[in-house]
């Protein structure tokens, strides 16, 4: 495809779509790591992003927007530069995953799937992660942070906001 | 980074590599790696399938179906291409052992792949992974390029005439994607919805070819089991199941952590002297024994328990994923309960009217429950509901909502009992307002 120049898309992102539509059987099969990959460099699913995914993998774009709906991790507006995701499922729950949530919500003054005003950080809280047996277990953006108590939550917040200030965009 | 956990019950199979830096393709191979693969290839699918069978070696993902009798399902003909799928995309609450396998010995995955794709025919594998697990992904993916680059995958495998191709892909965020069908779906780039069965995923599965589809966990032991000999992991389990299972002990534990132990080993004496016993001293209330879909069982259920898929099952629950979740006496198990319903209300992909209505209904009824305004007949209209999702849809997503459900009602009644007449939570810090 050589859509490069009218790209959403970053050249490296656009030249690893290329690559991710050769890479299966059936064209389509590309359609998932698409949507969350850009979301990745985006930060959400724009309609533009919608549009050149759809144009990528000659899918309509209701096609794609239906399949999007469907993940969770996928969303349609911005979150914060930092999604911070907290566990609270049972094995989390059970060793004081809610306290540790509360703590958040207390240090950044937002609640589930708030962002922040400076756009630094969102929240929400988030079904099973898959780091049970290192509970209380949280995940900003990719990065898992396990064991936490709320004692640990104002360092997190602040080693990102470090980050934040360091360097800008995402 | 997970803490790696240890003690002397443990057999190391499986976890034998963890934290030996096998995700290094060098460092796996000197540690005995790819050998097995190599084995199969010269071997051929007959004797693969008959190991596979004698090493009782039973689906890890839950059901336990035994993986050599699901191979020989395959037809050996077929005019589509044969596949095989790893279901890495593990997300039953309590359970977290494929995060383990990714980071520490992801070439076991692939040379499990291999192995699965030789004694069924199949020219390519896939390697779903969650979403969530980015970091595991991009290690899977570095080992697949190296295991290219050594000419372990590609066109002539090991320098033989065997095609071989492993791609590797990413969920984004779908508990109902590990049921098997909506797994395909969701990799064929659609909603991840289940598919009616028959016909059964081994004669028509992805892109509509003969499929199959494994654990990861079951994936990353099979290597293991052709290095060892199928007598011989058959004989570290109990009866008609083989070899060892990775336990995930969490909740009120000690000694939280994923250990590596004998099929068929007592439950009572994992959460005591494996995990340390109930932390902070306290009493055991009750036990969720393999990931939070399966039946809670009591103190005295686990007395004499051997943790097997067919133990627990006589014991009216299930043998699961293998999380084993621990909870103590000061746990309210109305609000254990509700998270529990909550997770799948959250998680039912809407397809089957039972499981959808199903779960809003019981999460609504517990909500309402938990915060004092239940009622004596409440209580039996969640058995109602629960009873009537049972076997009622696609997938098992809905029994899995509806089995612990049960569970909790029928042997934890006096407490749904102490919850009526807005009498509140003996318990809970945290009670939601029923919105109803």
């Amino acid at each position: 495809m050589s859509a490069e120049t009218m790209s959403v898309f970053s050249p490296q992102l656009s030249s690893r779509f290329d690559a991710l539509t050769e890479k299966y059987p059936v064209k389509r099969s590309a359609l998932v790591p698409m949507l969350l990959y850009a979301q990745d460099e985006i930060g959400y699913l724009s309609d533009a992003a919608i549009r050149e995914i759809a144009d990528r993998l000659s899918l309509t774009e209701l096609d794609v927007r239906n399949v999007a709906s469907y993940y969770s991790m996928l969303r349609f507006k911005p979150a914060g530069k930092f999604n911070v995701q907290v566990c609270t499922n049972i094995s989390c729950m059970l060793r004081g995953a809610y306290e540790v949530y509360e703590r958040f919500q207390h240090e950044l003054g937002i609640g589930h799937k708030g962002v922040t005003k400076d756009g630094v950080f969102s929240l929400e809280e988030v079904e099973c992660i898959g780091a049970c047996c290192w509970a209380p277990a949280i995940q900003v953006n990719y990065d898992f942070h396990d064991e936490l108590t709320p004692d640990h939550v104002p360092g997190i917040v602040a080693g990102y906001r470090g980050q934040a200030n360091g360097k800008a965009g995402r | 980074m997970p803490r790696l956990v240890s003690h002397p019950d443990e057999v190391k199979i499986v976890t034998r590599r963890f934290g030996m830096g096998a995700a290094e393709i060098d460092k796996y191979i000197e540690l005995g790696g790819y050998e097995s693969a190599k084995k199969c290839l010269a071997q051929g699918p007959e004797w693969i399938i008959t190991e596979m069978k004698a090493s009782n070696l039973r689906g890890r993902g839950g059901a336990g179906f035994p993986t050599g009798l699901k191979w020989s399902f395959v037809p050996k003909q077929s005019a589509k291409p044969k596949y095989v799928l790893v279901n890495g995309d593990e997300s039953e609450p309590g359970t977290c052992k494929d995060h383990l396998i990714f980071l520490h010995d992801p070439h076991a995955v692939i040379e499990g792949t291999i192995i699965a794709g030789l004694a069924i025919g199949a020219k390519t594998g896939f390697i779903y992974l969650r979403g969530e697990y980015r970091y595991l992904l991009e290690i899977m993916e570095k080992a697949v390029a190296d295991a290219y680059a050594k000419g372990f995958l590609g066109k002539n495998i090991f320098g033989s005439d065997t095609e071989f191709q492993v791609i590797t892909q990413t969920g984004a965020g779908a508990y109902e994607v590990g049921e098997e069908s909506a797994l395909m779906e969701s990799l064929e780039g659609k909603r991840g919805v289940p598919r009616i069965k028959p016909p059964f995923p081994a004669v028509v599965g992805l892109y509509g070819g003969p499929t199959v589809i494994n654990n990861a966990e079951t994936i990353a032991t099979v290597p293991h089991v052709i290095a060892m000999g199928a007598a011989a992991y058959a004989a570290v389990g109990s009866e008609r199941n083989g070899g060892t299972r990775l336990f995930g002990l969490s909740g009120h534990v000690a000694r939280p952590g994923v250990y590596e132990l004998p099929m068929g080993y007592n439950l009572k004496k994992m959460i005591y002297e494996v995990g340390g016993g109930v932390r902070g001293g306290r009493k055991l209330k009750a036990v969720v024994p393999g990931g939070s879909s399966t039946p809670v069982l009591l103190p005295e259920e686990i007395e004499n328990l051997g943790m097997d898929f067919d133990q627990v099952g006589k014991a009216g629950s299930m043998l699961g994923s293998g999380g084993v979740v621990v909870i103590d006496d000061q746990t309210c198990i109305v609000e254990f309960a509700l998270r529990t319903i909550s997770f799948y209300q959250h998680e039912s992909c809407g397809w089957c009217i039972p499981c959808r209505e199903g779960t809003d209904w019981l999460k609504k009824s517990l909500t309402r429950f938990h915060a004092g305004f239940g009622t004596e007949k409440d209580i039996d209209n969640i058995r109602y509901l629960a009873e009537n999702m049972m076997g009622r849809t696609f997938c098992p997503l809905g029994d899995a909502a509806a089995m612990p459900t049960l569970g909790f009602v029928k042997k934890f009644r006096k407490e749904f009992e102490d919850h009526l007449n807005g009498k509140p939570c003996p318990f809970a810090k945290h009670v939601e307002m029923a919105v109803v």
